[in-house]
């Protein structure tokens, strides 16, 4: 789950973490307002997506009159934001971060994540700050700086120290960086963070640090813990048929081919979209019904499959271990039954009660293409999609 | 020989009188498992599937000597589960639980590598020696004993590449679902080591899929470490990239984790990759020209 700048800033906040003065809002009036309320002669606005590149898509402007923030929230609110890292309908603006406009020194680059290959959350931090960290990255990955932080004793002094070393600090900037990094990664860790970056970090004319922006992501697997964040969650930053899914732990992505898949197991699921391709199809959709799923659910499932009006053949691909192909089978059923589906479904059943799912699905009447193999699953579904 | 688990090993399952335990036990005893208890907090001293129930692992360790264990306790518990069975001696732990906050498990995987614990998982299918033992949710009818060790991050790809290698007269010699999370508490590497040393694996399939670089480091050990054939599947060739948030990922992935990069390093580390699910026995197959 992501949290949008403004919210990980009152985050920030909370951790007594630097951040500029800034209010969001969410009409012209309130921007203007804001800007009044801030003082000052120059302001930052920024639309609030769940996506970055958002200053070279024009959604960051610098500006010197409130009635300036009226104009851009204006421009931008009820619009959607596209930038490099959304798809090309973009993301919906619905809010406006009015800021307080920071005088520049220097830009660094600071971020967490868990490393999968260390197992451990590493912090990494860089001098060249900006928009260009992914190249410098991968052109000159030694002015990355990373530290690694111990999964049982946890970050400490001297690795906050390390990188600011390395980031070439003055000894009053160290003493601040040292305590933003502890703070950093004590909220990391109570909040169940899978990812914290700070793009850019800047050391202002009066050589403070302060956190520019904040992006976050939590682990969507700790919800159950991290209710006050899950509740700020906004889901119109979600494609909604994705939303629908989750709410019945689906898990769903919308693609752009014309193949639904209702599949058991993430693998198994790409696996059955590359083998759609193989085939010359396209799949419309991945979607794991997940290793506890019911009948009620896998007709949840159909019918948000369905719901993609360009659906025009499903392949359902069980090979159960948890879950019961009868069940499945069950599920089929009912949603068929209830619901007018006016395409074909090919459904391959193997493993956990196979036969008496398929035998269900025989005897149902329903019009249901069956399949023994995956590959034959995969190639009548791609020979009924394009005859339909 | 197998690898991690026979017809000896003594298994306790946590979480034992739970109703997909409860399920998934009955097929593991019925497969030959085993299982000599359970443990439910609370429910000490109770009988279920005609086997002791007690309410700690140490408890269970003391009173039927069991040296591996089964977890399929919820999410929110399973750290505590699983480390309460490390420091109660307990070697062999497979978490079948899925939706593990990560930084549970960064702290659960170190303690369990100071231990010397072996945990397979979480989020995976288990482990299973046919015709010995099994320890997990895998279909049981899809074995055979056999020649080809098998291991995967996803599970129901797992019983994919079983089923073909079964369907083409292998068999296998153990299969490993390591499971498909961030952090898991055993590695490609760790399951590549045990097939080569063990004489029943002839040939190897491993299964992977994008995101991390595990497979990407298991090619450069197979060819530094491995004499014997693998064939491996990678998933997700055709997913999308998905949104993203910001640069750290990226970052830190340092250009590696696409599909076409995995298949890449292991093909140059000797392996024999095909790019269908459906094509792994067949891979197998032409490989050892069995």
């Amino acid at each position: 789950m992501n949290l949008h700048e403004y919210q990980a800033k009152e985050l920030f906040r909370e951790y007594e973490i630097p951040v500029s003065i800034g209010k969001a809002v969410d009409s012209p009036e309130d921007a203007e307002e804001a800007a009044k309320s801030i003082g000052g002669n120059k302001w930052v606005v920024k639309a609030q997506v769940h996506a970055g590149g958002r200053g070279k898509a024009g959604g960051v402007k610098l500006i010197d009159s409130p009635k300036e923030a009226h104009e851009f929230a204006n421009l931008w609110l009820g619009k959607n934001l596209v930038t490099y890292q959304t798809n090309e309908n973009g993301q919906p603006v619905s809010k406006i971060l009015v800021e307080t406009c920071t005088d520049i020194e220097n830009e660094l680059y600071l971020g967490a994540v868990i490393d999968r290959e260390s197992q451990r959350l590493i912090f990494m931090a860089s001098e060249e700050g900006g928009v260009n960290i992914e190249e410098v990255a991968e052109k000159t990955p030694e002015k990355i700086f990373k530290a690694p932080i111990d999964p049982i004793k946890g970050a400490n002094q001297e690795q906050a120290v390390y990188l600011a070393e390395n980031l070439n600090l003055s000894e009053s900037q160290t003493e601040q960086f040292v305590d933003l990094f502890l703070k950093l990664s004590k909220l990391f860790l109570d909040k169940d963070l899978s990812l914290l970056e700070i793009n850019p970090l800047v050391i202002n004319v009066d050589q403070n640090l302060i956190c520019l922006d904040a992006k976050i992501n939590i682990d969507s697997n700790a919800l159950y813990r991290q209710e006050e964040l899950h509740q700020i969650n906004d889901e119109s930053q979600e494609d909604s048929r994705e939303v629908e899914a989750s709410k019945w732990d689906l898990n769903y992505v919308a693609l752009d081919g014309n193949i639904g898949c209702m599949v058991n197991g993430a693998g198994l699921a790409m696996g059955t979209m590359d083998i759609i391709k193989l085939y010359g199809g396209d799949p419309a959709n991945f979607l794991d019904v997940g290793g506890t799923v019911d009948a009620k659910r896998v007709s949840e499932a159909f019918k948000i499959i369905l719901s993609d009006e360009n659906v025009k053949a499903v392949l359902i691909n069980i090979f159960g271990g948890i879950v019961r192909c009868d069940v499945i089978a069950d599920g089929v059923i009912e949603a068929v039954s209830q619901m007018e589906i006016n395409v074909p479904v090919v459904v391959r059943l193997e493993g956990n009660q196979a036969e008496l799912g398929t035998k269900k699905l025989r005897e149902s009447g329903l019009n249901i293409i069956g399949a023994n193999s995956l590959e034959e699953a995969a190639s009548k579904v791609v020979e009924v999609s394009k005859g339909s | 020989m197998s690898i991690l688990i026979d017809e000896n090993t003594k298994v306790i399952c946590q979480g034992f009188t739970g109703s997909q335990a409860t399920q998934h036990c009955e097929q593991c005893i019925d497969y030959g498992t085993n299982l000599v208890g359970g443990v439910t907090p609370g429910k000490g001293g109770q009988t279920h599937l005609d086997l002791p129930v007690f309410d700690s692992v140490t408890e269970a360790v003391q009173k039927t000597e069991a040296e591996a264990s089964l977890i399929f306790v919820p999410a929110r518990f399973c750290k505590s589960s699983i480390l309460e069975s490390a420091e109660a001696g307990i070697k062999l732990i497979v978490c079948i639980t899925e939706g593990i906050p990560t930084i549970d498990m960064i702290e659960v995987k170190h303690r369990c590598d100071e231990m010397g614990v072996r945990l397979i998982g979480p989020n995976c299918p288990g482990i299973i020696t046919p015709g010995k033992s099994k320890m997990g949710i895998m279909p049981a009818s899809i074995h055979m004993p056999g020649k080809v060790g098998v291991i995967s991050r996803s599970g129901t790809l797992t019983y994919e590449a079983v089923k073909q290698t079964t369907d083409e007269g292998f068999g296998q010699s153990s299969c490993v679902g390591i499971g498909g999370d961030p952090i898991p508490g055993t590695s490609f590497i760790d399951v590549l080591e045990m097939f080569e040393k063990d004489d029943q694996t002839e040939a190897i399939v491993m299964v992977g899929e994008i995101g991390g670089t595990a497979e990407e480091t298991a090619a450069q050990y197979i060819k530094d470490n491995v004499s014997k054939p693998v064939v491996s599947y990678i998933a997700g060739v055709t997913a999308p990239s998905g949104k993203r948030m910001g640069h750290a990922g990226a970052i830190i992935a340092g250009g590696k984790g696409t599909a076409e990069d995995k298949f890449k390093a292991l093909e140059s580390a000797g392996v024999h990759t095909v790019k269908s699910p459906a094509e792994i026995g067949k891979g197998i197959k032409e490989l050892t020209g069995w």
